[in-house]
């Protein structure tokens, strides 16, 4: 049979598989919001304990090193402040990606939106000097969210006249950007004085993200930028459902024809919502040369884009879920760092885990068999609908 | 062949939806099985084609059990299965498409056209299905088309064959037409099944007539004595009204005004040429003519879907061939789109969410930009109740309605704004009867209140119950324009087939 859309919507078989992205972004029911992913990352661990013996450790071995993950995630003091300072920039890069999700769009572009938004941010960071506090950091914050913002613009745009694949040019978009810092970094403008290699200026103190522990001990290195992130993610969750631009959003996403319909300008939206993903991309970025690196350096984004395409898929595109799977991310990072250095676990294991997460995220059914599950999910399409 | 369905009962998570079906299809007879949608037509002819495997009951062919662990089993039992929506590849032959998964071979592996080519003659000639095996599919009508379809069942050995709606896609001509070649296969011993929801052809053509509803087998009726509203009620449960109460409506003033219009696609083919007419208001115009013939088009340039070629579209004396479809909504122009799943409504948007679709920007749905949530919901509670959209939740998914559900929360946000335009695309497609019912009372309630409305339907049926004027669409043109009342189907259907005046 062919993979006609089922026309007759009373026809009481199960439904066909939804899109993928519809499958992404549907988290109504508290069984694909929450416990699908609980699930899938309760198998990405036990794999990952196959794993570690597979490499000729014992049980025993794989568990010492699962307390050590644990332990440097949530340990301490110390290892909750390097989980949320690792979520922080999982948070807005996540949310830059769900809200694209939401919208019909992929934007791989995460990670060239995060570089541009650091190289903006940067610069105004240690451009302007004597500046207030509360003058600078809004400023090099904003000077973020405008890098990240005019990198979404360019793939939303060429989208809405052109019909260029978002994908496509958001990933060409990241190869320019990558190779645009390693360029911008070697000239006058941002190279730090004295220096042959590809650095930045440092920050100005007063454009610094303040710590927010620091008061308790200096080497805890959460900072405001976690505020930052929570606050966007209530304002991404407000745009989304409380507001007329976030209807359209959603309109667009989960069905673009019966938009237009409606009287929405597809190609309206597709260029709003690559500047507000981008912004936020922007402001990961942005929080992280202001308050972690203090400078930029090539390839300062380490990836974060990319795993932000996890986080969202994780996340299922709903801002909480995202700042959910944001943590946990946070706290696999974190715990990584510990379990490499006390259980002599490589940390390459966390990229493997968190890999194996996405995979049994993407493929919900599998995770239904797996715990036999009442599948609400139908993975195979047997027929159209009959009578009409 | 006889086939029997004893005790079939097939559940789904949460549903029934077949519940001891019993039925006999007579070898030589045909058997007419009508029920809404969601009745359990679909399950139980996927059962019967070794989709699904019942959970209890059993399938006998000539007084023997059959078990069917896949389609192969049922199709080797001689079972064949004839699909609405038609299962050809466009660019291959018609030998070829018949012989696709059955090819005779010769040495090599290669396929022996000569002897495929043969073998569809011979079948074409034994059941008098005048095809030519070399033509290319997409070149042939779509009543041809249907026929290869038969070819390729019967190719296969069927004895028993089922049609899933096969009229739906045919003109009246190609129906008579259709209906002869079910009396040549029931001549040479053929079982046939015929699932419709066109009451009509069901007592025309059927020997027996099963009915099924909510899943249960609510009866027989005999096609010599039963009426149309006999069925209907059996379908749906109480008793239905089959004809539209049309009184005389007093014309207003012209409200829609098209001037030859004129669409083409991206190669300059039209798909519109020169189309002028106007809608007043307090009337009713109906477009018939089959798919593809321009509707959709015609549709779409009213409602600034698609713009112009050449020509005007005039809407109370403006001329608002330039205005975006927001802006026509605005002015008054409502629209039930012709396929409400893709265009009419987003599933996965509530009830709620669904009926503001069109009119979320704009007071008291949102104020400043920010969604109203109460007003939202107060309105949606309103519309529910006064379109009688089952089950009345508005935090459901509009995805979770029944099809004629789905379409009267449609026809609900878009009757429910004061406007003087209606067009409805295909108002009724593939819902039950008592939607229909309700859908064609509302259109004749918003005639009374003066309003102008275009209906499109390839319904014969709608059109007249509906029309003040019948106009026809013949490829891309007004081929006829006629009242209701100084016409016959039978003389519209030549003009829906090409027939010019």
């Amino acid at each position: 049979m062919t993979t006609t859309t089922v026309k007759g919507t009373e026809s009481p078989e199960p439904k066909p598989s939804r899109s993928f992205l519809q499958q992404l972004t549907t988290g109504t029911d508290w069984k694909s919001a929450a416990l699908i992913p609980a699930l899938a990352v309760l198998t990405a661990l036990i794999i990952g304990v196959i794993i570690i013996m597979l490499t000729g450790s014992s049980f025993g071995d794989a568990m010492t090193a699962y307390w050590a993950l644990l332990q440097g995630s949530v340990g301490s003091l110390k290892a909750i402040s390097e989980t949320l300072t690792a979520a922080t920039p999982l948070i807005l890069a996540g949310l830059s990606v769900a809200i694209a999700f939401r919208a019909g769009l992929f934007n791989i572009g995460t990670e060239g939106q995060l570089l541009m938004g650091g190289m903006f941010a940067v610069w105004a960071g240690f451009t302007f000097v004597g500046l207030p506090f509360y003058i600078h950091l809004p400023l090099a914050l904003l000077a973020g969210v405008v890098g990240g913002a005019i990198w979404g613009f360019i793939p939303g745009f060429l989208k809405a006249k052109t019909g260029a694949h978002e994908v496509i040019t958001t990933i060409m978009l990241n190869y320019i950007a990558l190779r645009l810092v390693d360029f911008l970094l070697k000239t006058e403008i941002f190279q730090r004085e004295g220096r042959n290699d590809p650095v930045s200026k440092t920050v100005e103190a007063s454009a610094q993200l303040p710590l927010l522990l620091g008061w308790i001990n200096p080497g805890l290195r959460v900072h405001l930028g976690l505020i930052v992130a929570l606050a966007a993610a209530a304002f991404i969750h407000w745009l989304l459902f409380r507001t007329t631009t976030g209807f359209e959003f959603r309109a667009v996403g989960a069905n673009p024809k019966a938009a237009q319909y409606a009287g929405m300008s597809i190609t309206k939206t597709y260029v709003l919502v690559m500047v507000i993903g981008g912004a936020l991309a922007g402001l990961a970025g942005a929080g992280q040369v202001l308050g972690v690196l203090d400078r930029a350096t090539p390839g300062f984004s380490s990836g974060l884009g990319f795993d932000a395409i996890a986080v969202a898929l994780l996340g299922r595109s709903n801002p909480w879920g995202v700042v959910a799977a944001a943590v946990l991310f946070g706290g696999l990072s974190a715990g990584g760092q510990q379990m490499q250095v006390s259980a002599d676990v490589g940390i390459d294991l966390i990229s493997v885990i968190q890999a194996l997460i996405i995979i049994f995220v993407a493929a919900p059914a599998l995770i239904s068999a797996i715990y036999r599950l009442k599948a609400p999910v139908a993975s195979t399409q047997i027929s159209k609908g009959w009578g009409s | 062949m006889e086939l029997e369905l004893r005790g079939i009962t097939k559940r789904f998570p949460g549903v029934l939806a077949n519940d001891d079906v019993n039925l006999t299809a007579r070898s030589g007879k045909v058997l007419a099985l009508i029920g809404e949608n969601g009745a359990g037509k679909s399950t139980l002819m996927n059962v019967l084609s070794g989709l699904y495997h019942p959970d209890q009951g059993e399938i006998l062919i000539d007084g023997v059990v059959h078990q069917f662990p896949g389609p192969g089993a049922a199709i080797a039992a001689g079972i064949g299965m004839v699909h609405q929506h038609f299962m050809l590849i466009p660019v291959f032959s018609v030998f070829e498409n018949v012989v696709l998964g059955v090819e005779p071979t010769k040495a090599g592996g290669l396929m022996d056209r000569k002897k495929a080519r043969s073998e569809v003659k011979e079948i074409s000639s034994k059941y008098g299905l005048a095809v030519d095996p070399d033509a290319m599919v997409e070149s042939l009508p779509v009543g041809i088309q249907q026929r290869v379809e038969i070819i390729k069942v019967l190719l296969r050995g069927a004895q028993i064959l089922v049609f899933d709606e096969p009229t739906a896609v045919l003109t009246p001509q190609e129906v008579e037409e259709f209906f002869g070649i079910v009396a040549e296969l029931k001549a040479r011993g053929a079982t046939i099944i015929f699932i419709t929801h066109k009451l009509k052809e069901a007592l025309a053509i059927a020997d027996d007539i099963t009915v099924l509803r909510d899943g249960k087998v609510v009866g027989n009726a005999d096609p010599k004595t039963a009426t149309p509203e006999d069925l209907a009620e059996m379908m749906v449960g109480r008793p239905i009204d089959l004809v539209v109460d049309k009184t005389e409506s007093i014309l207003g003033e012209p409200v829609l005004e098209l001037v030859n219009v004129t669409v083409t696609d991206d190669f300059g083919r039209p798909y519109l040429s020169g189309v002028s007419f106007q809608v007043s208001a307090g009337e009713i115009v109906g477009i018939a003519g089959i798919q593809g013939n321009g509707q959709t088009e015609l549709v779409k340039v009213i409602t600034g879907m698609m713009s112009l070629a050449d020509g005007t579209v005039s809407f109370k004396g403006v001329d608002i061939s330039d205005f975006s479809p927001r802006r026509r909504h605005a002015a008054g122009i409502a629209h039930v789109p012709e396929d409400r799943n893709e265009m009419g409504m987003v599933g996965s948007f509530t009830v709620a969410e669904n009926l503001i679709l069109d009119s979320y920007y704009s007071e008291p749905f949102s104020k400043g930009g920010r969604l109203q949530r109460t007003d939202i919901a107060a309105s949606a509670i309103g519309l529910v109740a006064a379109y009688d959209v089952r089950p009345p939740l508005i935090e459901n998914t509009g995805s979770a309605l029944s099809g004629g559900n789905a379409q009267k929360m449609i026809v609900a946000r878009e009757f429910s704004r004061d406007v003087p335009m209606l067009v409805c695309a295909q108002p009724t497609r593939g819902i039950d009867v008592g939607s229909i019912e309700y859908i064609h009372d509302q259109i004749m309630r918003k005639r009374h209140e003066g309003k102008a409305i275009l209906i499109v339907s390839t319904e014969l049926d709608e059109i007249f119950a509906l029309s003040d004027r019948i106009l026809v669409l013949f490829d891309g043109k007004v081929v006829a324009e006629r009242r209701p009342a100084d016409t016959t189907p039978a003389e519209i259907g030549l003009f829906m087939a090409g027939k010019s005046t």
